[in-house]
């Protein structure tokens, strides 16, 4: 016992001491991007803002990607289907003008999905992405009751073949990851890469700490709301022409 | 207080046949264990010195898994999808081994001789697969 703990010390320590050395391989990353090797911060906070005005009827390009993204392509009942993103449409009553929304987890500042998980699975990052630690969750889906905007799903099958930086399995509870291991390599989330190929840009995404960003910039110049402002979440993914 | 001892006496017997099977479970023979694809570099085999790794590797992934999944630190030779991309290999046909039963797999030929369960496949998956950031263009850092 003595003896693996001291190995295991050991390489703590040398790891640790690995610097990134001439030669060594590295992806290449945008300027936004953090330093994948370093941890992330709480000087970013990741959002989101999307455009209504932008989003049109009959397209789906951004929930189809987020399905291929994470491989939400299992053969189960449509009650018991996974849904990461879903398109809302909401209608004036007065006037019959219809608006459409893709709806997925808000990525809250102040998460009760978080609030409320008994082994802390349920957890924000420092950078404001919320996410499940599969590895701790228990599946008792206090989350999904928690959280209002019902972007929790829970997965009832076994499953196989799943995306290698996408894992996932039975007995879990997931939702929008914020294609948290693409924003590390400084890509974008899959469903805003699809949006924009449709020649849609409805979304965009960006770090609302950086004054200097294109969101910032964009959330100073106009008029945004949050889902449910009242509950004072403060999410990380706003919306115009509401 | 007498269930107390007659359950002692139980456990006790237990131990004895497990101990007589044990002396018999000769039988069992060696895992044979499928090589890697790949050297990790000119001087060492794997990202670890291999008794390391045969030892600890259970404690490295959760170490690393920690780092990954809650501080968003992703490098690019400690990681289970490179785990598994070089130690996973085809059969003749192309074929990759399921690692849920049998002993062909790389991790499974071991833990069955060990009889150690193996959950991290429940979520990820236990098979070389294209991923996103296959595609993405390594660089070299200065
Ligand atoms: S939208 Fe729901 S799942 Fe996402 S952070 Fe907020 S409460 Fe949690
Ligand atoms: S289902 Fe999992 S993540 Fe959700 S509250 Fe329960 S343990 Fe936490």
């Amino acid at each position: 016992m003595n003896v693996s703990t001291q190995n295991r010390r050991d390489f703590l320590k040398k790891s640790a001491a690995i610097t990134v050395a001439p030669g060594v391989l590295l992806y290449s990353v945008s300027p936004k991007a953090h330093h994948a090797e370093k941890p992330v911060t709480s000087e970013t906070r990741w959002g989101m803002l999307i455009d209504t005005n932008k989003c049109v009827d009959n397209c789906t390009a951004c929930l189809d990607a987020c399905v291929e993204e994470h491989g939400l392509t299992e053969d189960v009942p449509v009650e018991i289907k996974p849904v990461w993103i879903r398109k809302v449409t909401v209608r004036d009553k007065q006037t019959g003008r219809e608006t459409f929304l893709p709806l997925m987890c808000q990525h809250c500042e102040n998460p009760p999905c978080v609030d409320v998980c008994p082994t802390g699975a349920s957890f924000k990052r420092a950078d404001g992405i919320v996410l499940v630690d599969r590895h701790t969750c228990i599946g008792c889906r206090y989350c999904m009751m928690a959280c209002p905007y019902k972007a929790r799903s829970f997965v009832h099958e076994a499953l196989e073949n799943q995306k290698p930086h996408s894992p996932r399995g039975k007995g879990t509870v997931e939702s929008c990851n914020f294609c948290v291991y693409r924003i590390d390599h400084g890509m974008g989330p899959a469903c805003i890469e699809a949006c924009e190929a449709e020649g849609h840009e409805a979304m965009i995404y960006g770090d609302m700490n950086d004054p200097e960003s294109e969101i910032s910039k964009k959330l100073k110049e106009m008029s945004s709301s949050v889902l449910r402002p009242d509950l004072k979440l403060n999410p990380g993914i706003r919306y115009q022409g509401l | 207080m007498k269930i107390l001892m007659i359950l002692g006496k139980l456990s006790l017997g237990l131990l004895l046949i497990m101990t007589v099977s044990g002396v018999s479970s000769g039988e069992v023979s060696m895992p044979e264990i499928p090589k890697a694809k790949n050297n990790f570099s000119a001087e060492q085999s794997c990202v670890e010195p291999i008794d390391l790794m045969r030892r600890e590797h259970g404690l490295l992934l959760k170490h690393y898994r920690h780092d990954t999944m809650r501080r968003g630190i992703r490098t690019s030779e400690y990681s289970l999808i490179a785990c598994v991309n070089c130690h996973v290999t085809a059969d003749e046909s192309g074929n990759y081994p399921t690692v849920h039963h049998g002993s062909d797999h790389f991790c499974r030929s071991c833990h069955t001789y060990a009889a150690v369960n193996i959950d991290c496949f429940q979520c990820h998956t236990s098979k070389p697969q294209e991923s996103f950031s296959s595609d993405m263009e390594p660089v070299q850092s200065d």
